[in-house]
């Protein structure tokens, strides 16, 4: 995994220095709260509902045991004693107070992290697949591309007042576990023969206007990564609007000006600045790869697992559930999950977080990932340690069988949390969950994602859930839009919105008869929901939804 | 009145001479011909919000602008730093903010050469 070198350890303690003296500068008048304002965002200090919230980024969601621990001591330190992962592999502490924050950043300093561009108008957190170099489908690692993606991005003297915020996905499997047709860049390793090279995405994005980024280039080869993503950052700052913050994301730019006017805009910058980069970042590149080599993986059999699954059902049901092919056969990937049932989805407790860092000590390399999906993932597991591993997630509570179910949704923080909040949406997925599995109806249901956000600007992804649930305010009163037939993989679309909203306590019975009508149609149990919509279309689940009455009006 | 900010800190008004004056939403592809032969030119900033100037700056340069170049309006002490990696060789404030964000808070950030990550990749 990747270790600070000199550099970055000088940058960041710089940088922590810098912000304290912001602090400081903001506190005695030199700085208006206008003019402090980006200058915290940059540190990912937003000011929520009640209290400052500190976004700390997990650089491409890879956390190493002592870092996990870390989060733990901020959050039973300076918060109330959990945080939150995010779909954007952050995590959220939502109660610091503005004079603690300096010494919050400084403790991250300690463990190589720090909260720099995960908000603001700027490159923030590069994400990418919470299964890196782990998977078996892979063409190969993302992440060390990732990491020189940040070093590039960090700090860049151009980049740090855009239009808009500029978020970077990238993936290195074509099943893409990083969603990156909503990114506002998008990169997938490809290999064309025997080079590796990115197939570059631009202007996807979420939010009020959803959009699936189109292909800019479909081969890049590998070393002209940095230039080219400067030629799109640069044209788009130029190029993007700063009339209409609704419109200032690179999606509009790029669907205003025509995706062929804005590569011809790109390419020409490209040809023009490639030759100022002299390859050095491709040296940089290499170390840093030579960094992210996967551990000594361990050579035990694999038989006590295989006996474990036949014995014990309730290993079986977690295994089958939250496992993972990893590339090495007697190792597996494990998603933990932290969406039991009626809890919220994504916080953890510093309990929790301090277990999860030891059993990566214990079984998992010392490694650990955040899943966009809010999630835990212990990368490289060898099967035979799964029993035990399990074994103590059971007693920690953390043993939630329910990876890809109907349980395992995501949700924003709204109402609850968040100042742009039109409705609640953590009690809507408590209660979704709590409610199926009470019907004992969730296993039966099988593979399919919920995703609900409080308000238009979309965090919860709902648009790409196969059942998208958004939450807003129509006169003072909570009302939810159901889309259908999003998805956020490979076969990436924005669901379609299913008719008239429903009140709050309407949601979970409307959830209910949307799938109550899918296990009646469906195929057979092997064909999923998302499957069955895409074989009948909506026009089953909005009967479900309205009744045939409604349909005609 | 304005001040004018180099690494060694305040100055006065000092350049007698003509000036190409560059709006944010100058067209990128007329750079060229709108600061062919000049020996100043001035991008305006105005409202530090607005990151337009520095990309029009660090264009500027990469089409082998050498005068003077320089970012004037609403720029803060914080951004100094991005405005001279971008090409700027200084900056040009209202009184107003030079006496909010006196002379250290901009010498502060005279080491704008060190800890940047993207010369080190360029190379
Ligand atoms: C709690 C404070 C938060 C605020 C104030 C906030 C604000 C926003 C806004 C204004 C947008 C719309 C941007 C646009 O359309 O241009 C947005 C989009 C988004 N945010 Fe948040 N957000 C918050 C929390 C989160 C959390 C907790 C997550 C992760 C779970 C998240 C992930 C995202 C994602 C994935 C998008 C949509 C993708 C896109 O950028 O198009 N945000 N957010
Ligand atoms: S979707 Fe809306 S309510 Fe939810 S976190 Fe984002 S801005 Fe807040």
């Amino acid at each position: 995994m990747y270790n600070y070198s000199d550099f970055d350890e000088a940058f960041v303690r710089t940088r922590a220095a810098q912000f304290r003296a912001q602090v400081e500068r903001r506190l005695d008048g030199s700085l208006t709260e206008d003019e402090f304002r980006p200058l915290r965002l940059m540190n990912g200090v937003y000011l929520q509902l009640h209290a400052y919230m500190l976004r700390v980024a997990i650089p491409y969601g890879t956390l190493r045991a002592d870092q996990m621990r870390q989060l733990a001591h901020i959050a039973e330190t300076y918060d109330k004693g959990y945080g939150h992962f995010t779909t954007r592999q952050n995590i959220q502490f939502n109660w610091p107070k503005l004079t603690d924050l300096p010494d919050i950043i400084d403790a991250l300093a300690d463990v190589q992290m720090h909260a720099i561009q995960t908000s603001g108008n700027t490159i923030r957190n590069v994400t990418t697949d919470a299964f890196a170099g782990a998977a078996a489908d892979e063409v190969a690692d993302p992440r060390p591309v990732a990491e020189l993606i940040r070093q590039w991005s960090t700090d860049h003297a151009e980049f740090q007042f855009l239009p808009r915020k500029f978020k970077i996905a990238i993936t290195g499997s074509a099943e893409d576990r990083a969603v990156i047709r909503a990114h506002d860049v998008g990169l997938e390793l490809v290999k064309r023969g025997d080079e590796i090279g990115f197939k570059v995405l631009v202007g996807g994005g979420l939010g009020r206007t959803p959009m699936l980024a189109p292909v800019i280039r479909e081969f890049l080869p590998k070393a002209d990564l940095l230039p080219y993503l400067e030629a799109i950052v640069s044209t788009y700052n130029l190029m993007g609007r700063r009339d209409n913050k609704y419109k200032a994301r690179i999606k509009i730019t790029v669907f205003e000006n025509g995706l062929d006017t804005f590569r011809a805009a790109v390419e020409e910058e490209f040809a023009r600045i490639r030759p100022e980069f002299s390859g050095v970042d491709q040296e940089v590149l290499a170390g840093i790869e030579a960094q992210f080599a996967p551990p000594a993986f361990k050579n035990t059999p694999v038989e006590f697992y295989e006996k474990s699954l036949a014995v014990d059902p309730l290993f079986k049901a977690w295994a089958t559930q939250n496992l993972a092919a990893h590339k090495v056969e007697n190792h597996a990937i494990v998603t933990v999950s932290i969406k039991e049932h009626g809890a919220t989805p994504g916080d953890a407790s510093a309990d929790q977080m301090r277990l999860l860092a030891d059993l990566a000590d214990r079984y998992g390399y010392g490694e650990l990932r955040i899943s966009h999906e809010q999630n835990v993932v212990l990368p490289h597991v060898a099967k035979a340690d799964l029993p035990a591993i399990h074994a103590e997630l059971l007693r920690a509570g953390l043993a939630t069988a329910n990876v890809g179910l109907l349980s395992d949704i995501i949700a924003c923080p709204g109402m609850d949390y968040c100042a742009l909040a039109t409705a609640r949406s953590i009690p809507v997925a408590q209660e979704i969950a709590t409610h199926f599995k009470a019907l004992g109806l969730e296993e039966e249901i099988g593979g399919i994602k919920i995703k609900i956000s409080g308000c238009i600007n979309a965090c919860g992804h709902h648009h790409v859930g196969h059942i998208g649930i958004l939450g807003l305010d129509r006169a003072g009163v909570e009302n939810y839009q159901i889309t259908l037939g999003g998805d956020a993989g490979p076969l990436a679309a924005i669901g379609e919105r299913a008719g008239p909203g429903f009140a709050y306590d309407e949601v979970v019975p409307a959830i209910e008869r949307i799938l109550r009508a899918y296990l009646a149609i469906r195929a057979g149990r092997e064909e999923t929901f998302i499957e069955t919509f895409r074989r009948l279309g909506p026009a089953p689940f909005k009967e479900a939804l309205y009744g045939e009455a409604r349909d005609a009006a | 009145m304005s001040v004018i900010v180099r690494d060694d800190g305040f100055h006065a008004e000092d350049w007698a001479g003509a000036v190409v004056e560059l709006a944010p939403d100058t067209d990128a592809g007329q750079l060229a011909a709108l600061t062919a032969g000049a020996e100043m030119v001035r991008v305006a900033f105005p409202a530090f919000s607005d990151g337009r100037g520095f990309t029009l700056g660090r264009r500027l340069r990469a089409l082998g602008f050498t005068g003077r170049l320089r970012a004037a309006g609403h720029v803060i002490a914080d951004q100094y730093a991005m405005a001279r990696r971008s090409g700027f060789d200084e900056v040009e404030i209202s009184d107003e903010l030079a006496a909010r964000q006196p002379e250290a808070q901009w010498k502060a950030r005279a080491d704008w050469q060190a800890h940047e990550y993207r010369a080190r990749l360029r190379g």
